[in-house]
């Protein structure tokens, strides 16, 4: 062998990643076009319709883009120039106008005359009650979800012609209307759902999974789960102003850190859920553009669950609730990507709104005179909880609460679950102490009440396992006050219970952040936190 | 004839492995956390819709019901259904078996194009510095965690100096529509489109994971390659060669290397399955539309049917592959007898 | 032969196999340093490598934190260390394990043959046909991310090769005349095996066990970055690198760089030394 075979050989090894990689050099990408938007989120869709059994969240980020509703809410500008959706506006979608009876208890839809499904068939009031219908007898979240409207027998539903649509309640609910505008009354192509319909599935809610039946601003060009969904704007859409974006793509990559480095190198237009110190560092570089909206009927906190000793006794409760180290969490756990939701002054009581700070805030001395009050002078053991797929935010957080308590002598064990158990194991109650959050999509304090703090209802979002009969009446006399002093002061009276009690720490209020370029506008806050493309602009 | 027979024989004495595969697999897969039934039933259900759902779902049953109703979804080719994709695992796993083969091959084709040379080099002048060299380098490319890499590829080829695609999957579909799919390998079908340009992007999207993983199997290739090469080296073949003449150069690239196919030819298939099952990590940080994705996220979200499947159609794989590398080999040295 | 001859003859061998392969000598010095941290690590570590501090998280090398601090204030160095002990002791764990468990079943399969062996080899082929990493996470899945689970796992995935190792060592000496005379001698078959066989595999073994550690510790750092590895906040190698990895993107490249350059300097150790010592104790493999 001659030394020049030595030496090419040499150079072959050498080069050869060089070479691979310089072959690809002239592919690094310019901006995205005008009219596609290119968003990159962490997960995406199990199905096209959120009626579907086992439909995930993000199944309603496609029926909120791909499926109209009747009616729908205006935005406005907050003080911090941010665009959020206004609650407290109604507007026309399907629907043109609407009737309500004086006793609230017949409501009259007249549906516009133009809508057309994505087939291009005509939108008629016989759909809207099918898919009424529907969404009640589907079953799981949609059928509670409609009930939360007091919508509850198909019956309820009627056509009076072929453009106007009746809802017949028993009892007036001012839940009602908004109820309308998330997106569970999706309103599908009865026609052509049907043809694909069988014995088993009368509702055809496996092809609706599959398939795109609905007459909304996009629809779906193609899919392909656990990798994109691709959006194309409906040229046909009547049903408010045709959106700038001609195509959508939503991209998943499951993996945060290349999720930033794609927006950041400009090679996508929006990125969805990063922790909150990405957020929070990019929104301080100023290079992209991080909107973080304070989410509507939302809290975080720490659950101490009220069936297991000794947070059984509300002396521990109360001492766990001074114990824990707040400030840290806000800077360390969650970068001040929220509010917090503790050290208020309460003297003098609580707004009648949700959610509220807590009178609680770090005092290690308090903390342990409670302990000793309880008899558990020397502490105790127990196990935290955590949610393995948010382990961005958790994992630190219990790390400082692990580190915090065993200062006043209990000993936690961080235990990590599985986003596939996290459900089982809340509708369980069986944590002692776990972090948690939740959020409504109805802005009502007692709607989060009845989720939540609720002893009747006793969904799975109720970890700590609480039952106050008194605060259950109370929630049910908020749900059926439509404003005014009472309902203040019940509110107000709800709120102190639950601070007293303490069957969870409120620890903030956080941010729905979305980090974006800089020549996209028209990002508005929506009470499902998915982004609504109608409205994107680039420039 | 003796051919088709040894495949039939070597196909036979794989089923106890296929059989002993499909129990684990659906043991694990029970004992994976999680409640399926409440899982699907959702958040906002009740005691007794998670019943309804379990009897609907057939979890009720004893298990060896539950085993015997699985065995016959299988026989039907019924894989059954994913919770996280909301579709059938068959179709879930056919549509991402191409992107992870295509990636192997080309982390296998990195690690042949770099190792063998290297192993090549280091037999030339055994116990030499360069010798050493090489043994060192190709030791430390398999003592770094895949996914570890892989994060520091995208960091320093496509976030500081831009010389690498963005890390979005196989193609960038913003630019280039994905071409029909015919083989379901993007280079290949990219070029039966006829568009050069889509074949560049898949191409260059294919560099930095492909990388990451043939890493891996730059050691076990290089050091094949250097002891057959040596063996190679010092036989009598290659002893009267020079003898007769021959320059290095020619001993080196046609005797020598010729008969060190056989034992490359053999690493080769274990590393092929090796890769395939390590490439589980690196397709989470290149977004890569593989079933090693799907498969972390499958065991992750407690998804039965998508990891029994999974789990079932890799095993099948391996079998094949073997039998494809068995049989290989015995094309390529015609003394080589499979007598199972 | 006298203590002066052995000795001379031992250090006229072990100059002759360091001259010969330095690389392995210096893999050789490293594992001891390693061993040395991994016992004296909570001793020598400046900090608590758990203790955090809200007013320095994140902070780059200094004098006081030469490795920086991570997310929660924690010192990065006293981590390092600290984990040491931890993460040789999973990879010890697991690699004894599946020696243990391979120097039965291997030997039996290989000596008696017949359907015993069969059986074994079935077992073994299973197990092979498996997605090894998938198998891992799916056992540490259903078991719990413990330490103990990890290294189970770990010793599960592994073991096929051992069993393998030892089969075909077996295998190899089961006819020879040495074994042939024990028999012969009237020593039952058992007897024969654990005597005569299977003193005689164990270098092999030994060599594929110190192959094997490095992949054990890159197992266990895999489980970590999918979130299935040992419970915080105990500091290890593989999670520090995949918590460290998540920050990347924003720079605090101490995060991850210390921890990796240990993980990695572990991994190549023992990887070389397998090496080594499979060119010192089974020359005719030698590659």
């Amino acid at each position: 062998m001659t030394h020049a075979n030595k030496l090419k050989l040499g150079a072959i090894a050498a080069g050869t990643m060089t070479a691979l990689l310089l072959a690809s050099t002239s592919l690094a990408t310019a901006d995205t076009p005008a009219d596609v938007l290119v968003q990159v989120g962490e997960a995406g869709p199990n199905s096209l319709d959120p009626m579907a059994p086992a439909a995930n969240e993000l199944s309603q980020m496609v029926a909120w883009q791909i499926y109209d509703r009747l009616v729908t809410h205006g935005l406005k500008t907050l003080p911090d120039g941010t665009v959020s959706y206004d609650v407290t506006k109604i507007e026309p979608q399907l629907a043109e106008s609407w009737d309500i009876s004086e006793d609230g208890t017949e409501m009259v839809f007249h549906l516009r005359q133009d809508a057309m499904f994505h087939d291009g068939t005509p939108v008629t009031a016989e759909d809207v009650r099918w898919s009424f219908a529907r969404a009640v007898a589907a079953g799981g979240f949609p059928a509670v979800q409609m009930a939360a409207g007091s919508m509850t027998d198909p019956d309820m539903f009627s056509v009076v012609d072929e453009h106007t649509f009746k809802i017949t309640l028993d009892a007036p609910n001012k839940l009602t209307l908004p109820d309308l505008a998330v997106p569970v009354p999706d309103v599908v192509n009865k026609d052509l759902a049907l043809e694909h319909a069988t014995e088993d599935d009368p509702w055809a809610l496996q092809w609706t999974a599959q398939n795109d039946a609905g007459s909304g601003p996009f629809e779906v060009t193609s899919w392909k789960p656990g990798n994109q969904i691709v959006f194309s704007r409906f040229e046909d859409w009547k049903s408010g102003p045709l959106p700038e974006m001609r195509r959508v793509i939503y991209r998943e990559v499951p993996s945060a850190g290349t999720r930033r480095a794609l927006l950041e190198k400009g090679d996508v237009d929006v990125s969805s859920g990063l922790p909150p110190k990405d957020y929070a560092e990019m929104a301080e570089a100023g290079q992209v553009k991080v909107i973080g909206s304070l989410m509507q009927n939302e809290m975080f906190f720490v659950d101490m669950n009220t069936k297991i000793a000794p947070f059984d006794n509300k002396l521990v409760r109360q001492a766990v609730a001074y114990a824990l180290p707040y400030d840290a969490i806000m800077s360390q756990a969650l970068y001040d990507r929220g509010e917090p939701m503790y050290g208020a002054d309460a003297s003098s009581g609580y707004a009648p709104e949700w959610p509220v700070a807590s009178p609680y805030d770090t005092d290690l001395d308090k903390a342990r005179e409670l302990l000793a009050e309880a008899g558990l002078a020397d502490g105790f053991a127990t196990d935290l909880y955590i949610d393995m797929s948010q382990t961005t935010i958790q994992e630190p957080m219990a790390l400082l609460i692990k580190e915090q308590l065993a200062k006043i002598g209990i000993d936690i064990t961080i235990n990590k679950v599985p986003g596939s158990d996290w459900f089982a194991r809340m509708g369980s109650q069986t944590m002692p102490m776990d972090i948690n959050y939740f959020y409504g999509w109805l802005d009502y304090p007692e709607y989060f009440y009845f989720w939540t703090y609720d002893g009747i209802t006793n969904a799975v979002f109720n970890t700590p396992a609480y039952n106050n009969p008194e605060l259950d009446a109370m929630t049910r006399t908020a749900l059926s006050l439509d404003g005014g002093a009472e309902y203040d002061q019940t509110i107000s009276a709800m709120n102190a219970i639950v601070m007293e009690d303490v069957p969870r720490a409120p620890v903030a209020h956080l941010y729905s952040d979305i980090a974006m370029q800089q020549n996209v506008e028209g990002y508005v806050y929506w009470f499902h936190t998915n982004l609504d493309y109608r409205f994107i602009t680039k420039n | 004839m003796t051919m088709l027979i040894t495949i039939l024989r070597r196909l036979l004495s794989a089923i106890p492995s296929v059989l002993g595969v499909i129990v684990v697999t659906f043991l694990l897969a029970r004992a994976l956390p999680g409640d399926p039934a409440a899982f699907y039933a959702g958040a906002s259900a009740t005691p007794e819709s998670i019943a309804e759902v379990r009897s609907q779902l057939g979890l009720d049953r004893p298990l060896l019901l539950q085993f015997a109703d699985y065995v016959g979804d299988l026989l039907h080719g019924d894989l059954g259904h994913s919770v996280s994709s909301g579709q059938a695992v068959l179709s879930d796993l056919l549509t991402r078996l191409p992107a992870s083969v295509e990636l192997t091959l080309a982390a296998l084709v990195f690690a042949l194009v770099v190792g063998m040379p290297l192993g090549v080099w280091a037999a030339t002048r055994p116990g030499s510095f360069v010798d050493h060299a090489c043994r060192l380098l190709v030791t430390l490319g398999a003592a770094f965690p895949t996914f570890f890499t892989a994060l520091v590829f995208v960091y320093a080829f496509y976030y500081r100096l831009d010389i690498a695609p963005e890390p979005l999957g196989r193609l960038n579909e913003i630019y280039f529509v994905a071409p029909p799919q015919v083989t379901g390998f993007m280079l290949i079908d990219t070029l039966l489109a006829g568009d050069m340009e889509a074949f560049r992007s898949a191409f260059g999207h294919l560099v930095l994971p492909s990388i990451s993983l043939g890493l891996f199997a730059l050691a076990p290739i290089a050091r094949v390659t250097r002891a057959a090469m040596l063996e190679a080296l010092g036989s009598d073949y290659c002893r009267t060669a020079r003898a007769m003449g021959l320059s290095g150069r020619h001993i080196l690239f046609t005797t020598a290397l010729r008969n060190a196919t056989l034992p490359i030819l053999n690493v080769l298939g274990m590393v092929f399955s090796f890769l395939l099952g390590a490439n589980v990590l690196i397709e989470k940080v290149f977004a890569w539309p593989g079933i090693g994705a799907y498969a972390v996220n499958a065991v992750i979200s407690s998804d039965y049917a998508a990891v029994q499947g999974f789990v079932l159609m890799m095993a099948l794989l391996f079998i094949f592959l073997n039998l494809v590398v068995d049989l290989m080999a015995s094309i390529a040295d015609p003394r080589v007898r499979y007598d199972v | 032969m006298s203590d002066q001859t052995v000795s001379s003859t031992f250090l006229s061998d072990a100059r002759h196999l360091i001259g010969q392969n330095r690389i392995t000598f210096a893999a050789g010095i490293l594992l001891v340093l390693f061993v040395v941290l991994a016992i004296i690590g909570p001793l020598v570590a400046p900090f608590d490598p758990t203790a955090t501090d809200a007013s320095a998280s994140l902070a780059a090398p200094s004098w006081r934190h030469p490795f920086g601090t991570d997310a929660l204030g924690r010192d990065v160095l006293s981590r390092v260390i600290v984990a040491t002990r931890l993460d040789l002791g999973m990879a010890f764990g697991a690699v004894a394990l599946s020696f243990a468990a391979g120097l039965i079943l291997g030997p039996i399969a290989g000596y008696f043959g017949g359907w015993i062996d069969t059986v074994i080899g079935r077992f073994i082929d299973t197990l092979m046909a498996f997605p090894l990493f998938v198998l891992a996470m799916g056992i540490v899945a259903a078991l719990g991310n413990s330490v103990a689970n990890i290294v189970i796992a770990t010793a599960i995935i592994n073991l096929p090769f051992y069993v393998r190792t030892a089969r075909a060592e077996v295998n190899m000496r089961r006819d020879l005349t040495y074994v042939e005379a024990a028999r012969m001698g009237g020593n039952r078959p058992w007897r024969v095996l654990a005597v005569h066989v299977v003193p005689n595999i164990l270098p092999a073994m030994v060599v594929q066990a110190s192959l094997n550690f490095g992949w054990a510790i890159l197992n266990a750092a895999g489980l970590s970055f999918i979130g299935l590895g040992v419970r915080p906040p105990t500091p290890e190698w593989g999670i520090m690198v995949s918590e460290g990895a998540t920050y990347i993107f924003s720079g605090e490249w101490w995060t991850f760089t210390f921890p990796g350059i240990a993980l990695v300097l572990a991994v190549l150790c023992f990887n070389l030394l397998g090496d080594g010592l499979r060119d010192i104790l089974d020359p005719r493999s030698r590659t």
